[in-house]
Formats: structure tokens, C-alpha cells, sequence
């Protein structure tokens, strides 16, 4: 069991989402970063899709009743273990029964992604543990709460108790590796920093926007707002106009696409977002880059490269090779 | 509260125009049958919809119909599989002459997804076990429970009576479930009650709000902002996560309001409370989020 002491900013469980509610209007939800909630789950030896507390700027305090492994992923946050640190980012690390793990700021991006072998054994309302608060699906973390975690993976319980053996009477160890930022961290998004190249493929609308709004989108550079939440990033910019008016019929939008509102300023969709809109599309982030978008802190600035479907496709294939490969290769060092 | 009605059979094979395909991103593909609200489309998408319930796609994760359009959102590594697979196993030439081993996963579901839609509107097909739901929602009108009564009345030349008259005579239909979870886009709103959207959202509507935003009306199932003119409010749950079907309506349903008075409002409103707080005690579990 963990007990939470300081539950950070609205710090929840998310897992890899819910899916087949969006027909009634309750979205997919899930980790706003699911690469870094594979890559977590993958360090510590659980599903990939498994239930993983996500930070946002800040991170919780959690007190363990019980030994534990652990991994942080996502944005790196300062980490400590009663008054020792820092943490490693992005490898597994031993932590014993009565420590206490203390998550700060993030020096860079802006969700942190905090795994523990076994996962969490929250209820899972219509199938995911994903908190969507607004639905009474789950609620964030409150100081007070008590998350009961499941059985680690055999391999899990394997490094766990060799690391534990290494630690003597410290009350943290990690293990010498980790994974590679690419899969486990952002590439680095900061406020004020250069802007971060995400690459989109094009939207239905893309066509009806003017031809200097369309040259704009790729461009200059758009600031992430302080209005971005997990429905949508919000973004500031050269304004993106239609060339002529245009009403649409309300259909599905989804996490990724970058919506037009009559402002100009477009919206990056994210994994709350809701399930239908009317706004023109002009463009869809591809999947293998949404992290970058959902780790842009308020004041950073994404530049959009255009791509095409075959692309996009490829991409995704090659970080599923590169997913496959971490897992083979953690499991190989798990079971040492 | 639901009584459930066999569908009128009679449903003659038309000529419909082609649909259009368009992908979502590169994790999504959407099906348009038509660019505007209209009967037809939405047959069409309840056709398929239902036929893709019930034979899913390779690698589909979930569909989601709208108005005139349908979207299936898949797993690329898992359509990528079936494509390479039915190459192998000579499945392109077996189906129609279709070839799964396209450019990209999209190509692939929007090639299965034309197929499906063909064969969902095979005469006969859509109207077999199609069943259609007749809902009545409770709904107390005026007052605090409906604070822009009297402006939409004023704004129609009606009197507030005439209003909540109107709103109950009418039938409307649930075209789709979007926006917020339980939430219907209704139509069938008489045209005597259209009235323009606030000038300012409301930053809080409150759960079971029922109101008018421009030709459409609608109930709001949670708490949200909202620009809609508020007429009343309905102590039913629109959404309930507890329920095997957590929304109270679905696609196509017909829908009807029924005036109540305050009374019957806080006896309703306490049942769905006792439903509401036995649910948030299951799916909260103790303590733990």
C-alpha cells in the first residue's frame, strides 16, 4: 500500500485508456503521454497498458507501507527518498517498506509518469482505471488516500529482491541502466526553449484554409498557452483563417487533432478531449508525436512539420520495433 | 421509462451517393455519408453502426457514430497484421476483387469499411432487429429550475405556458451521443421555439439542464459551461457510469418531455440520488481514487 501525504497538482491514475464508450460521449482519456506510461510500466515489469499515477507540474508525496519497485518516467521531476537523492529517471529503482518518495517540479516537459510494479488496484469504472473526474469517473489523488497495489511480475519480484540485497540499510536502489530518453522521456520541452518539432499529417479542412494561413501553420512557431489541460493544448499564434465561411456537422475528433475555433488560434486535442466537435481539422499530430505535445509546458512553442499518411505509418512502426525491443531487452535484465 | 417498440419494416432500397472516406490522424478513419443533417445519412450510419457491432473490423478498437459521418479508430500494428495476413492467404482476390494490402492502415480500414458499409444496407438488413426506443423525460419547467423560461417566451412572442406546451408536444429524435458523456443532439425542436444561444456562457449549467441553443434542444447530463437558453431541468440521470448502458439515450431513440411540478422533481431527483450515491461508493472503492 501507498498512502498519499501531498498529492501534487492534480495528480492521477490514467492507464492506456477507455475505449468503447466514446459512441456515448465518454472519452478515451488514458495517459496524456503514453509513451512515457509504457515505458514505466515496461521498467518495472507490468503490462504495458497498466494503471500509473500521472503528475502534472508538480508531483505527489507518497509514503510506502510495503517494499516496492519503481520507475519515473514522463517529464524527469526532482525526486527523493526521505532526504536522499536525486533519482534516477527512466530505470527501476528498489524502495523499502516506511520510505517515503517526495516528487517535485519538472525541470523540463510538464507530466511526470510514476509506475510501481503490481499497478494499482483501483476499481476500474467501464473498464479503465483512468480518472476522468468530470464524468465520476475516478477522482485525482487527495492527500489522505490509500492506493492498494497489485502482484508484481515473477521478473519484477526477481530484481526487486536483488536490488533490495544491494541496498543494505539504505532505504532506495536503483538499478545501473535505463531506458532511452526517446521512448521514456521528452525531447525536451521547455518554456522559453526552442520550439519542438511535431510532425502532423493533414486534415480534412487543411484544403479550405486561405494559402497564407496554410503556409503559417508550418511556418513560424506556435506558444503553448496556460489554458492546456488534458482535453486540449491551446495554442497562440499567427491566426489559421478559412477561406471562406464554413459550417460543419458536429462528428468524432480525436486526441491529436489540431482544431480551429473562429479565433484562428488552434487546439491541440488531447487524451480528454471531448469526443465530437464542429471545428474545421486542419491538421492531425501524428500518433508518435502527441507526447511531445502533451508535454509542452505553458510558454514553450511547437514548430509543425507536415508528413504524409505513409509517413506517419512508419513511424509508428518503427517505435513499436523500438517498444518491442525495450521490452525484450528489460525483461532479459529483470530475469539476471 | 423506456418502453421499446419494433421498428416500421417497411424500408425501401434507395440510390444513395457514394460515401467519402477521410482519415482522422493516422490512428482513425471516418466514413461521410452525407455533408449535412439529414434522415437518410442517419439511417445509414445506424446501419452501420449496428452491422459493425456486431462484426467488428480487423484491429478496430471502437466506432463512433455522429450525424452524417462514422469513425472507427483502430490499432495500426493490428491492421498492418490482417493486411499482410489476407495478402498471404489470398483473401484480396476471394473479397470482391478488394486489395487489404494497401499503402497504409488507413487504406486498409477505409477499404473494409466501404465493404461494410455496402453490406450493411443490403436491402432488408438495417431494419432487421432494429428496435426503436421511446424515452420520456420528466422535465419541471420555469423558475429556478428553468431561468431563461421567460426570455425564451418574450424572445418567440409566446407566453411561457405556450412554451412549455410546445416542448412537450413535440417528438424529437437522438441523432447522436457527443460533446460530454450522455449528452443527445437532439432534433425535432418546433420551429415557434428556436432561440439564439446566450451572449455569454453560463460558467456552471447544472446537471439536467434542459435548454435551447439555436434550432436544437438538449438536455446537459454533468455539470459544464453552457451557452443554451435553460427552459428546465430533469431530475433523471442522463449518464450513469454504474449502469450497463451508462447513457440514458442512444442513437435513434425518440424522445418526449413531460412537464412535472416541484413535488415530483424532489421525489425523483431523491431516487436517482440514492442510484447516484450507491454507484460513487462502488466505482470509488474506500478510499482509493
Amino acid at each position: 500500500m501507498i498512502a498519499v501525504i501531498e498529492p501534487g497538482l492534480r495528480s492521477a491514475l490514467q492507464d492506456a485508456g477507455r475505449f468503447g464508450y466514446r459512441r456515448i460521449g465518454v472519452p478515451a482519456s488514458g495517459a496524456a503521454d503514453a509513451a512515457a506510461l509504457r515505458a514505466a510500466n515496461l521498467l518495472v515489469g507490468n503490462a504495458p497498458g497498466a494503471a500509473c499515477i500521472e503528475t502534472t507540474l508538480r508531483g505527489p508525496t507518497l509514503r510506502f507501507a510495503e517494499d516496492a519497485l519503481v520507475a519515473l518516467t514522463g517529464a524527469p521531476l526532482a525526486a527523493r527518498i526521505d532526504s536522499d537523492g536525486p533519482l534516477p529517471h527512466a530505470a527501476p529503482f528498489f524502495v523499502r517498506a516506511g520510505a517515503t518518495l517526495t516528487l517535485g517540479g519538472a525541470a523540463r516537459g510538464l507530466r511526470g509518469c510514476v509506475a510501481v510494479a503490481g499497478g494499482f488496484a483501483a476499481p476500474a469504472p467501464l473498464g479503465s482505471r483512468s480518472v476522468y473526474a468530470p464524468a465520476g469517473l475516478g477522482r485525482p489523488l487527495a492527500a489522505g488516500d490509500v492506493l492498494s497495489l497489485g502482484a508484481p511480475s515473477a521478473s519484477a519480484q526477481r530484481l526487486l529482491r536483488r536490488l533490495r540485497e544491494g541496498a543494505g540499510d539504505a532505504a532506495w536502489a536503483a538499478a545501473g541502466w535505463r531506458a532511452a530518453a526517446d521512448l521514456a522521456g521528452p525531447a525536451g520541452s521547455a518554456a522559453g526553449g526552442a520550439p519542438v518539432r511535431v510532425r502532423v499529417v493533414p486534415g480534412r479542412e487543411l484544403v479550405l484554409f486561405a494559402p497564407a494561413s496554410r503556409e503559417a501553420l508550418f511556418a513560424g512557431a506556435y506558444a503553448v498557452t496556460p489554458q492546456a489541460d488534458r482535453m486540449g493544448c491551446r495554442l497562440r499564434g499567427e491566426p489559421l483563417l478559412l477561406a471562406q465561411p464554413l459550417e460543419l456537422v458536429s462528428e468524432a475528433v480525436a486526441p491529436g487533432t489540431v482544431q480551429v475555433p473562429p479565433d484562428g488560434q488552434p487546439i491541440v486535442l488531447l487524451a480528454d478531449c471531448q469526443t465530437t466537435g464542429g471545428y474545421p481539422r486542419i491538421a492531425h499530430v501524428a500518433a508518435v508525436d502527441l507526447p511531445l505535445v502533451a508535454q509542452a509546458p505553458p510558454g514553450s512553442r511547437l514548430a509543425f512539420e507536415p508528413i504524409g499518411m505513409e509517413e506517419a505509418d512508419r513511424l509508428h512502426a518503427r517505435r513499436e520495433r523500438d517498444f518491442a525491443l525495450l521490452a525484450a531487452a528489460l525483461e532479459a535484465r529483470m530475469r539476471q | 421509462m423506456a418502453k421499446i417498440t419494433p421498428r416500421d419494416g417497411e424500408q425501401a432500397c434507395e440510390r444513395e451517393p457514394a460515401p467519402e472516406l477521410f482519415p482522422l490522424g493516422d490512428t482513425a478513419v471516418t466514413i461521410r455519408f452525407a455533408t449535412a443533417i439529414g434522415d437518410a445519412a442517419s439511417r445509414r450510419v445506424r446501419a452501420l453502426d449496428a452491422y459493425l457491432l456486431s462484426r467488428p473490423l480487423p484491429g478496430m478498437i471502437e466506432a463512433v457514430p455522429a450525424y452524417a459521418a462514422l469513425t472507427v479508430f483502430y490499432d495500426p500494428p493490428a491492421v498492418r497484421a490482417f493486411a499482410a495476413a489476407a495478402a498471404v492467404a489470398g483473401l484480396a482476390a476471394e473479397r470482391g476483387g478488394g486489395e487489404y494490402r494497401r499503402r497504409t492502415a488507413a487504406d486498409t480500414i477505409g477499404a473494409l469499411l466501404l465493404e461494410a458499409a455496402a453490406a450493411s444496407m443490403e436491402c432488408g438488413i438495417s431494419a432487421a432487429g432494429a428496435v426503436l426506443r421511446e424515452v420520456e423525460i420528466p422535465v419541471c419547467y420555469g423558475g429556478a429550475f428553468g431561468p431563461d423560461l421567460a426570455e425564451v417566451a418574450a424572445h418567440c412572442g409566446l407566453s411561457a405556458d405556450d412554451v412549455v406546451r410546445l416542448h412537450t408536444e413535440a417528438a424529437y429524435t437522438v441523432d447522436m451521443i457527443g460533446f460530454v458523456p450522455g449528452f443527445p443532439y437532439m432534433s425535432g425542436l418546433p420551429p415557434a421555439l428556436a432561440a439564439p444561444r446566450r451572449e455569454t456562457p453560463r460558467a456552471a449549467v447544472p446537471a439536467g439542464a434542459v435548454g435551447i441553443g439555436g434550432a436544437q434542444t438538449g438536455v446537459y447530463p454533468l455539470a459544464t459551461p453552457g451557452g443554451w437558453q435553460l427552459i428546465g431541468r430533469t431530475p433523471l440521470r442522463l449518464f450513469r457510469p454504474e449502469h450497463n448502458q451508462p447513457s440514458l439515450l442512444a442513437p435513434g431513440d425518440r424522445v418526449r418531455f413531460a412537464a412535472i411540478g416541484e413535488a415530483a422533481f424532489a421525489e425523483l431527483a431523491r431516487r436517482e440520488e440514492q442510484a447516484a450515491h450507491a454507484s460513487t461508493d462502488r466505482l470509488a472503492g474506500g478510499t482509493a481514487p
